[in-house]
């Protein structure tokens, strides 16, 4: 089973630029979660927060008992081990073939003879549709290519908890969709909790069983898929949709008389930017068939049922549509009941 | 407190800082050095790296240096009247100032500036990130084996410089301003003794230190994109000339008073 990631009070600053505070959120083990946000909110500073790259000033992010936040040196390279980290770029060493690239890890913390490093090696490569690549230097492919490179190189130590910045950009909505279903696939087969930072709406509403965003230094929201998807909050409303009605502006917040003129040119009658609205619960992806279910699906259920009742109308309706007939008896619910009126996290 | 005296305040705290987290980079490679694997393979790629850089800027700075100091010091000596001594002060010249001065701009210009940048791009790229990411300190993996083969090759280089100083010195005496051979051989080491050549290749272990060190600190932290590492070399290469220069200066003052000199 995956790690748990339990992230506490997080706060970050360049100088005297804040870029999130107080971020509190658990991930929990063996499950996919997204966190969206806008440009420039510090979406990626939040990953390399988690790893230990950057040095958060206060707050606690707990992996296997170890506080990454303040372990020595020695501790944080123990447990990145358990990371596995797909960067925007993929983070390829220029200098190194596809193949020694990803035999890199194996070769740096494993003892394992050759052979058998090739055939992990091929097999990653091939599960990233690589084959025939191993020798082709980074410079030599597309930035496609190098990103699901990179994710081939993150996965050769079976890490316990995948990590990806923007898996989406620079790819196709063909390949995107591609990709979350390998990551789909790959959460069954290894069970590894995997975090997405993302601004793809598709892949977001699709990929991930918890979903968080980051907005004005804050995390607004985290939480099961169905809360954030099923939202009346403005800022999620106007991110979901892509419109420019709303708090987000182009340099990341706007005041409310550039709302209210923004309001009233729409009103009469100017685009806005969006096209419909997207909000509401889409069927999640499944691993492809003929994989192994997925146990961080199972757990999450669990998990959710519990606390069904700290959850929105609107989100609790959304998951009890979604159960199949046999988990509706089995959590003793039945769509259209109300078990009780909570806010959202 | 006023708005400059605040900038100058925090600029001299960046500067401070620096100079502090290059120092502390030192500190941790040395730490480092023990640490196993040694990355040997690494070592070679760099080493022959920095000699491929190196090697014919070297030779040719050296003949004209060797070459300029034979004909100052010729006509200088003729002037006094001590042209057999000519060989002596050369070899002097050449082995305690000219071989480690030449050394330091070599070192910090061709090898320190292309170490640099190739950190640099590695570190925009995030494969510094990534290294770490996947539990390779990139200090032990990368910094260490750099120092060493910078030292390396700087103590070679050293050697190298100041046998073609010397040679292209005797040369240009010889051949050019009409100096008798044998004097220039018979004064070779009447000035000269063993500890000029320990205090040379002193020089150049901790210029082949410092100049490495530097270079990898600059290229470990670049400021913002491509630019960031082009700054950065630039940087590198005017920070370690003024290091260089300095702890020559310290050395050679530390040296002259305290190894007697040798009276001949």
């Amino acid at each position: 089973m995956g790690a748990e990631v339990v992230v506490e009070g997080l706060t970050k600053s360049f100088g005297s630029q804040n870029i999130w505070r107080d971020v509190t959120l658990t991930l929990p083990p063996g499950e996919v979660s997204a966190m969206l946000g806008p440009s420039g909110t510090g979406k990626s500073v939040f990953l390399k927060s988690m790893i230990g790259l950057l040095k958060p000033d206060s707050g606690k992010c707990v992996i296997n008992g170890t506080d990454i936040v303040q372990c020595s040196e020695r501790d944080m390279y123990e447990v990145r081990k358990l990371f596995g980290v797909l960067f925007q770029d993929g983070a390829l060493f220029g200098s190194m073939n596809l193949y020694d690239n990803v035999a890199f890890p194996l070769r740096e913390h494993t003892k394992k003879s050759e052979s058998e490093i090739k055939r992990i090696v091929l097999e990653k490569l091939e599960m990233t549709g690589l084959s025939g690549a191993e020798g082709k230097l980074p410079g030599e492919i597309s930035g496609g290519m190098r990103k699901r490179a990179g994710l081939a190189r993150a996965l050769v130590l079976d890490p316990e908890i995948i990590l990806c910045d923007e898996p989406d950009s620079g790819l196709d909505p063909v390949r995107t969709a591609y990709l979350s279903q390998l990551l789909i696939d790959l959460n069954a087969q290894i069970d590894a909790t995997i975090l997405v930072v993302t601004h793809n709406i598709n892949l977001a509403r699709t990929l991930p069983d918890n979903l968080g965003m980051l907005f004005r230094k804050e995390l607004i929201m985290f939480g099961p898929r169905e809360v954030l998807l099923t939202s009346e909050e403005p800022v999620v409303e106007q991110f979901l949709n892509g419109k420019r009605l709303g708090p987000i502006g182009m340099s990341e917040e706007k005041d409310t008389a550039q709302m209210a003129a923004e309001q009233a040119m729409a009103d009469a009658g100017h685009h806005h930017g969006g096209t419909e609205d997207v909000r509401g619960i889409v069927p999640q992806i499944l691993p492809t068939p003929g994989l192994p279910d997925r146990k961080g699906e199972r757990r999450r259920k669990d998990r959710v049922m519990q606390i069904l009742h700290t959850l929105p109308p609107a989100a609790q309706e959304g998951i009890i549509e979604s159960l199949s007939e046999q988990d509706r008896q089995r959590y003793g619910v039945r769509p259209h009941q109300m078990t009780g009126v909570g806010g959202a996290r | 407190m006023t708005a400059v005296a605040t900038k100058a305040r925090s600029a001299a705290t960046t500067a401070a800082s620096e100079i502090g987290r290059a120092f502390a980079l030192g500190l941790e490679v040395l730490r480092l050095l023990p640490r196993r694997p040694f990355q040997f393979e690494e070592f070679l790629t760099q080493a022959w790296f920095v000699i491929r850089v190196t090697i014919v800027p070297t030779a040719l700075v050296s003949i004209p240096y060797g070459a300029t100091i034979a004909l100052q010091l010729g006509s200088l000596t003729q002037q006094v009247g001590a042209q057999s001594f000519v060989g002596a002060a050369g070899v002097l010249a050449t082995v305690q100032q000219a071989a480690p001065i030449a050394t330091a701009l070599l070192i910090a210009g061709a090898a320190g500036s292309a170490m640099c940048a190739d950190l640099g791009a590695r570190t925009i790229r995030e494969e510094i990130d990534a290294m770490r990411v996947l539990g390779v300190d990139p200090i032990q993996r990368l910094v260490v084996p750099r120092v060493l083969a910078m030292v390396f090759v700087a103590v070679l280089l050293n050697g190298f410089v100041s046998i073609v100083g010397v040679v292209g010195g005797y040369s240009f005496n010889v051949f050019l301003q009409g100096g008798t051979p044998g004097a220039y051989l018979a004064s070779f080491n009447a000035l000269s003794q063993l500890p000029d050549l320990w205090i040379s290749e002193i020089k150049a272990v901790l210029f082949g230190f410092v100049a490495a060190i530097i270079a990898c600190y600059r290229g470990l932290n670049p400021r913002g994109g491509p630019k960031g590492v082009g700054d950065a070399v630039n940087q590198s290469v005017v920070i370690t000339f003024l290091l260089l220069f300095l702890i020559n200066w310290i050395l050679t003052t530390i040296y002259l008073q305290v190894v007697p000199p040798k009276v001949g």
